[in-house]
């Protein structure tokens, strides 16, 4: 479904050799010639089920501790005062029809089917209009909680998916590294037996978390784990008992080492089920404010829950909903998933702020790249500057680098960039995170910081 | 492809919590009819006669209670005496690892069921009782020398709207359609050494991308599963599927690729570590195998895979110390000859049937019989269907596929929802996804995230073999013994060792308390006889062979 409107076959192949590379192990398909391998291959990935998170987790890391004792670093770990949610509008998203230059003849002329046909007033710059799907991100705008980013980039754009969002993930522009630099972030700043100071919602670990050593985690659903039968039903005990009796079985002798792993499971899988209250039904305080039926507003939802109990958390990382590779039928591709990507994210501001914990946390969207400004028909093919956002409510709300305008694109008809993915880093570990950036990203010395993107 | 899958099965969890809300009837799938206890009486002498039960007999010792009865002239006028539950099942202690030989012990139903539980997809009912009463010999023989083609006995397989899968286009079809086989097929020993095939030449779909090479390569080992191990072995390297895994396509004269020739070696033939072979010898066989291509076909994807001389390395190799211009056929052939193969292929095969290793006379005893025909399969695998360790040794843990399609025999319940691939992928096991070319790792199939999987494959098998719990239609006056027998019946009475059966009775003693309401007690004793099921079904008995 997200990459349905598709037609890059490299993108495809690249997304398959990811998620093979992740899970082999062992037995690694052949990367292609020129193809980085995504930060953090070959980590590996053990499961266990927290109890004390109450969460099934996949951990990663170079580490090789005892899962057992990942129980206590949770349990024990310091809540921390500043949160970062990293938020992938994975294909490229297309800057120009989030943010469009509706004033600009030019943009028609690139755009003859594509151009919006209205916007919503955009407050720093009287020629921008945000796309009407992202009216939710243009209301807290206004009460300058977002940072827009309206063409961040880097020099010498690099136009495939797979190098570009590595760059991203790595936080350099060269292929090669295997960590990320949230996952460098962690290993200056996190510990070696809490895995959720670093997770991703999702499937797989994002290559941005990938750490030297120290663990983090994914987590598929923070509602997952539930066990039921056909003995439910909420006025009688017998699946109450039943659960007890499973749990029971778990207890027994064993006479044979299969015997004791059946046992084993079995016992601790009651164990898990019974400590998994926490998020099992959790609630939302702003519940009807997500988007229904959207991975993005279960994780944004559920990450909420997972801090408002206190969960040692420092970095989240997941995907915008859908794919914004919009080689064709843009229109709609884009107007439905940017919408309920915004729509979620104005949920999760909400919900932090019904809990009281809007101050810890912030949220970086991003992309790999934007779009090419002349389109190609239906869609657009792979640009050169696109778009971010900060969101908090310690958002500095002021535009960073301004719209290049389309007078003057870049040798490849790109959009110039304004401002360096590099810097956006740096300035979230100083000023939002409280770290040098110095260790974390490769040339941070040499690189602008944007002292307006924090307040 | 990736991408599809991953909002495929958003959406099917979307599924599951609605469904978990709504107690859905049961669809049309045939009841499961035919108990395996008791078994029905012979016809009566001299029509017509009534059939007088007088008492219960469990003396046989398997885990069944049949009735003690004559026949009368007239209508009974007594009910019969309650049935009583079977007498649990411990197994024997473990044995450590016995000589070389034939099993020699009892031959009855609960040895016949660990013998189609581990070399099929578990018994349907009655079936195990059945099996028995052919003698170890032709039971083993029934399975290893199937004659003909295999029979799907059942309804085909169809996703919940009716239309029936597509194993080739839809996500997690392909998983349906090989279950399908495992749960229909008259020649289980087949599917299952399909199934170990799989595992041990490990290819995914992950890679290859294409769900008809995956099936084909499927079906190379149903077809080869008893045969010789070289013409096999042959037959996988040229695979398109296994081509592609393992880059065969890509090793050519001048760019060698050493990925097939590395895994031929350490997982497909020989070993890691044992000395087989070299860094030198996985550099030659390489070279030995250069020379297939394949074209990329826009809307075809893979095709037209061949041999191209032109991209064969034609110049002397040697390997294992052996030189010659080898051919790909001699690089199969060097690594079934070297000493060191039979031994590995015998001990491989002997861990996907008993979890214990075999002791070193056994090993010789198999070896020799491997290489003395010809690295046939067949005799090997008899033989180790017969050992005294199969039935003397400890049990095994069930894989997850192998569990699920066990539920779904003993009930007789057919696919009719694509939910089944999903919850196997929880349970552990989506078939042509192995995680790596080594395969599942098959001491780790049980974890507190698996065990959930179980559960879940276990609640949805009873979706269609759940006691209506509302429609007042339960015995309100069924007593704690009997539920538990009626439970078991389901599942075609599974063995159960005496302290789970214990509890289990427990359970159904403690499951709620005196002194309900008229419409609880109905209401509640049908919530207990759903958890009975549940409970036995996801108890460690049924998750072991």
């Amino acid at each position: 479904m997200a990459h349905d409107h598709c037609h890059c076959r490299d993108y495809t192949r690249s997304e398959l050799i990811r998620r093979a590379a992740a899970q082999a192990g062992q037995g690694l398909p052949a990367i292609e010639n020129g193809m980085p391998l995504p930060a953090g291959t070959g980590l590996s990935r053990r499961s266990f089920l927290s109890r004390s998170a109450g969460l099934a987790l996949a951990v990663y890391g170079a580490t090789r501790i005892p899962l057992a004792a990942f129980e206590a670093g949770i349990a024990h770990a310091a809540t921390p005062p500043k949160v970062l949610v990293s938020i992938f509008f994975d294909g490229g998203i297309d800057a120009l029809n989030v943010l469009a230059p509706l004033n600009d003849s030019r943009y028609h002329d690139l755009r003859p089917t594509l151009a919006l046909p209205s916007g919503l007033g955009f407050s720093e710059d009287p020629d921008l209009f945000w796309h009407p799907s992202a009216a939710s991100l243009r209301t807290l705008h206004g009460e300058d909680k977002v940072s827009v980013f309206p063409a961040i980039g880097y020099t010498s754009p690099n136009h495939s998916h797979f190098t570009s969002r590595h760059y991203y993930e790595i936080g350099e522009v060269q292929v090669g590294a295997n960590t990320g630099w949230l996952g460098r972030y962690i290993e200056e700043v996190g510990s070696d037996d809490n895995p959720l100071q670093g997770i991703s919602l999702g499937n797989e670990l994002s290559p941005m978390l990938a750490t030297p050593s120290r663990p983090v985690a994914a987590i598929e659903s923070v509602t997952d784990y539930d066990l039921w039968s056909w003995a439910d039903h909420e006025d009688a005990p017998v699946q109450a008992n039943m659960f007890s009796s499973f749990g029971n079985l778990g207890n027994l002798p064993s006479d044979s080492p299969a015997m004791t792993q059946a046992r084993r499971a079995i016992g601790q899988t009651e164990q898990v089920r019974e400590q998994l209250g926490a998020f099992s039904d959790y609630t939302s305080p702003v519940a009807n404010l997500y988007p229904k039926n959207t991975g993005l507003s279960d994780q944004l939802s559920g990450l909420a829950a997972m801090l408002g109990v206190g969960l040692p958390v420092q970095v989240a990382t997941m995907s915008a909903v859908g794919g914004y590779d919009t080689h064709e039928d843009e229109a709609n591709t884009l107007t439905s998933n940017l919408k309920r990507t915004c729509d979620a994210v104005f949920a999760f501001q909400r919900d932090l702020e019904a809990r009281g914990l809007a101050d810890r946390v912030l949220i970086e969207m991003w992309s790999e790249f934007g779009r090419r400004p002349e389109e190609n028909g239906g869609g657009t093919d792979h640009g050169a500057a696109g778009l971010a956002f900060v969101v908090g409510q310690h958002a500095g709300g002021t535009m960073i680098g301004g719209f290049p305008g389309l007078a003057t694109l870049d040798e490849d008809d790109n959009l110039l960039h304004t401002s360096d993915f590099r810097s956006m880093y740096c300035t979230l570990l100083e000023n939002w995170l409280g770290v040098d950036a110095g260790p974390i990203i490769p040339g941070a010395d040499s690189l602008p910081r944007y002292p307006a993107l924090i307040d | 492809m990736a991408i599809a899958q991953a909002s495929k099965k958003h959406k099917h969890k979307k599924r599951r919590k609605k469904r978990k809300k709504k107690h859905r009837s049961p669809v049309a799938t045939p009841p499961a009819s035919t108990p395996a206890a008791p078994p029905p009486p012979p016809p009566p002498p001299d029509p017509p006669r009534y059939l007088h039960v007088t008492g219960w007999d469990d003396s046989a010792g398997d885990g069944l209670v049949r009735p003690v009865y004559e026949w009368v002239d007239s209508p009974p006028t007594d009910t019969p005496p309650p049935r009583p539950l079977p007498k649990p099942q411990d197994p024997p202690a473990p044995k450590a690892a016995q000589p070389f030989g034939v099993y020699s012990g009892p031959f009855g139903r609960v040895q016949a069921k660990r013998l189609l539980d581990r070399a099929g997809f578990g018994p349907k009912p009655g079936q195990a009782l059945d099996l028995s009463k052919k003698g170890l010999r032709a039971a083993v023989y029934s399975l290893t020398r199937p004659s003909g083609s295999a029979n799907l006995v059942g309804p085909a397989p169809v996703d919940e709207d009716g239309l029936p899968i597509a194993p080739l286009d839809a996500w997690g079809h392909d998983h349906l359609w090989w279950l399908d086989r495992m749960i229909r097929s008259d020649q289980q020993l087949v599917e299952r050494m399909a199934l170990v095939l799989h595992d041990w030449f490990a290819t995914s779909n992950d890679k290859v991308d294409k769900a008809q090479l995956m099936i084909n390569q499927s079906n190379l080992f149903r077809l080869s599963c008893f045969g010789s191990f070289r013409t096999l072995l042959e037959n996988v390297t040229k695979d398109p599927a296994m081509l592609l895994w393992l880059d065969g396509v890509e090793n050519t004269r001048n760019h060698p690729n050493e990925n097939y020739a590395r895994e031929v070696q350490e997982l497909f033939t020989l070993g890691a570590d044992r000395g087989a072979y070299t860094e030198d010898d996985v550099r030659e066989l390489a070279r030995c195998f250069t020379g297939w291509d394949y074209d990329w076909d826009d809307n075809l994807g893979p095709v037209n895979f061949r041999y191209v001389d032109s991209r064969h390395d034609n110049k002397n190799k040697t390997v294992y110390g052996q030189t010659g211009n080898w051919t790909w056929q001699d690089g199969c052939r060097l690594c079934v000859e070297n000493p060191m193969h039979a031994s590995f292929f015998v001990k491989k095969l002997w861990s996907y049937f008993i979890p214990q290793a075999p002791s070193a006379d056994t090993v010789s005893a198999l070896t020799s019989l491997y290489t003395s025909n010809s690295y046939a399969i067949r005799p090997v695998l008899e033989a180790i269907l017969m050992h005294p360790d199969f039935y003397e040794g400890p049990a095994m843990v069930k894989p997850p596929v192998v569990f699920l399609a066990s539920l779904m025999r003993a009930t007789r319940t057919f696919i009719t929802d694509e939910k089944w691939y999903w919850l196997s992928r929880d349970a552990g096991q989506m078939l042509f996804y192995p995680p790596n070319v080594s395969g599942w790792d098959d001491n780790r199939w049980l974890d507190t995230n698996t065990m959930r999987g179980r559960w879940l494959c276990t609640t949805e098998v009873l979706d269609y073999h759940h006691a209506e719990v509302w429609d007042e239609s339960y015995d309100p006056a069924e007593q704690p013994e009997p539920a538990v027998d009626k439970a078991l019946e389901v599942w075609d009475y599974p063995p159960l060792r005496k302290e789970q059966q214990d509890e289990v009775v427990r359970f159904s003693n403690d499951a709620f308390p005196g002194g309900l309401a008229n419409w609880q007690k109905i209401a509640y004793r049908a919530l207990r006889q759903n958890a009975l099921r549940q409970l036995i079904a996801v108890g460690p008995d049924m998750n072991l062979a």
